[in-house]
């Protein structure tokens, strides 16, 4: 496997970690996070300090009642599949578990999307979205520029635009002031993972003062 | 937790109940959650520390920051449609292996990073547990990487002390 050199911005784990990113962005994160240790030991980081947090700062709320006589009584119980406990879904194939839960654990069933590019979308809400791309090797995605921020991970194969080249487990981040073209570079198709969200800018969800501590 | 963990002990799992379900209830009605709904996450998050305990890994987690991570999760799931999207989980033994260097490192590293916060002024730590405990908008090592579980620790500890420098930078200004 090719190393990873494009990674998720800190701050969008500090994001995910926090519970604030937007929901096509968690499929991103989730993903990359499964391929990439680096980037899993910044998310542990993040929930570190999270945790502090919880345990120090975080006004702790009293209890009504039973509640801990309630738990207990509920130790034994089954584990419900779809509860807090539930086991993240495993890798299949390329897909990366958070994925391979998108498909239902079953193969894409592409669409035509124009010029030999195919896709599935794999969720949206209002105007974000995200969508699996299949690019036929050599071929160019139209040139475009973005409403909000896009994120691309590369699942198979690769692509490269003005910024760079990116292979599998690399995550390009593309906000307004981008305007470009990636093509697929010859062989494999390239199989990407696209998000965008063109109503958040990703920016502003951060808290304005928190901007020297996140160094955005 | 390693009570609860490697003895299934109920009486240590009652006071690490004790010491979270307040904190995480605090957290979570921080965010917008109402008394009743945070106290039926706050148990789902308990039972399932209770239920994942074996995977608990004290060179890699402290309690608190993997207690932070079921109760996001959970919140987070509770408001999509679909789940959260989750990172598959990084293969190990069950119970981790224990290493004491490790385990130790990372404890000190988590005292620090506490120490640093407790260094801020009222209005920095207000700014970082704003970005950290509230303010919701709505609500394995693989083979392949060849990569063994000794560096994401060491890279969790390298984090540690990245994060704890930028808190002395914002200290400073
Ligand atoms: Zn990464
Ligand atoms: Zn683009």
């Amino acid at each position: 496997m090719t190393k990873i050199a494009h990674h998720i911005p800190d701050e969008m784990l500090a994001a995910y970690a926090a519970g604030r990113l937007p929901a096509t962005f968690e499929m991103i994160v989730a993903a990359h996070v499964s391929m990439c240790d680096a980037c899993r030991a910044a998310l542990e980081t993040h929930e570190m300090l999270g945790g502090t947090l919880m345990e120090t700062a975080a006004p702790a709320a009293p209890l009504e009642g039973d509640l801990l006589e309630r738990t207990l009584a509920q130790l034994d119980a089954p584990v419900e599949a779809d509860g807090a406990a539930r086991t993240p879904p495993a890798r299949m194939g390329i897909y990366p578990g958070p994925v391979a839960e998108a498909l239902h654990h079953g193969p894409p069933r592409w669409r035509a999307a124009g010029g030999g590019v195919r896709q599935q979308i794999l969720a949206e809400d209002g105007k974000s979205s995200v969508r699996l791309l299949y690019i036929p090797g050599g071929q160019a995605v139209p040139d475009h520029g973005h409403g909000g921020t896009e994120l691309t991970m590369v699942l198979q194969g690769a692509f490269h635009d003005e910024t760079g080249h990116f292979g599998p487990g690399d995550v390009e981040v593309a906000d307004e002031s981008l305007e470009h073209t990636p093509i697929a570079d010859a062989g494999a198709a390239c199989i990407c993972l696209a998000a965008t969200d063109a109503r958040l800018r990703f920016r502003s969800l951060l808290p304005r003062l928190a901007q020297p501590f996140l160094r955005i | 937790m390693l009570a609860v963990r490697d003895n299934r002990d109920r009486a240590a799992f009652a006071r690490l109940f004790a010491h979270f379900a307040p904190r995480v209830k605090g957290m979570l009605m921080r965010s917008g959650m109402g008394a009743a709904a945070a106290e039926d996450v706050v148990q789902d998050v308990m039972l399932a520390v209770w239920h994942k305990a074996h995977q608990f890994d004290p060179a890699r987690a402290q309690v608190s920051g993997w207690v932070y991570r079921i109760a996001r999760n959970r919140q987070v799931d509770l408001a999509r449609k679909a789940g959260r999207p989750l990172p598959e989980e990084v293969e190990t033994e069950t119970p981790p292996e224990a290493d004491p260097g490790a385990i130790l490192g990372l404890a000190q590293e988590a005292g620090e990073l506490r120490a640093a916060l407790a260094r801020l002024t009222p209005d920095q730590r207000e700014v970082i547990s704003r970005a950290y405990l509230g303010d919701l908008t709505h609500g394995e090592i693989r083979e392949e990487t060849g990569l063994p579980l000794g560096t994401i620790k060491s890279r969790i500890r390298l984090g540690l002390e990245r994060l704890r420098h930028e808190l002395k930078d914002l200290r400073r200004e």
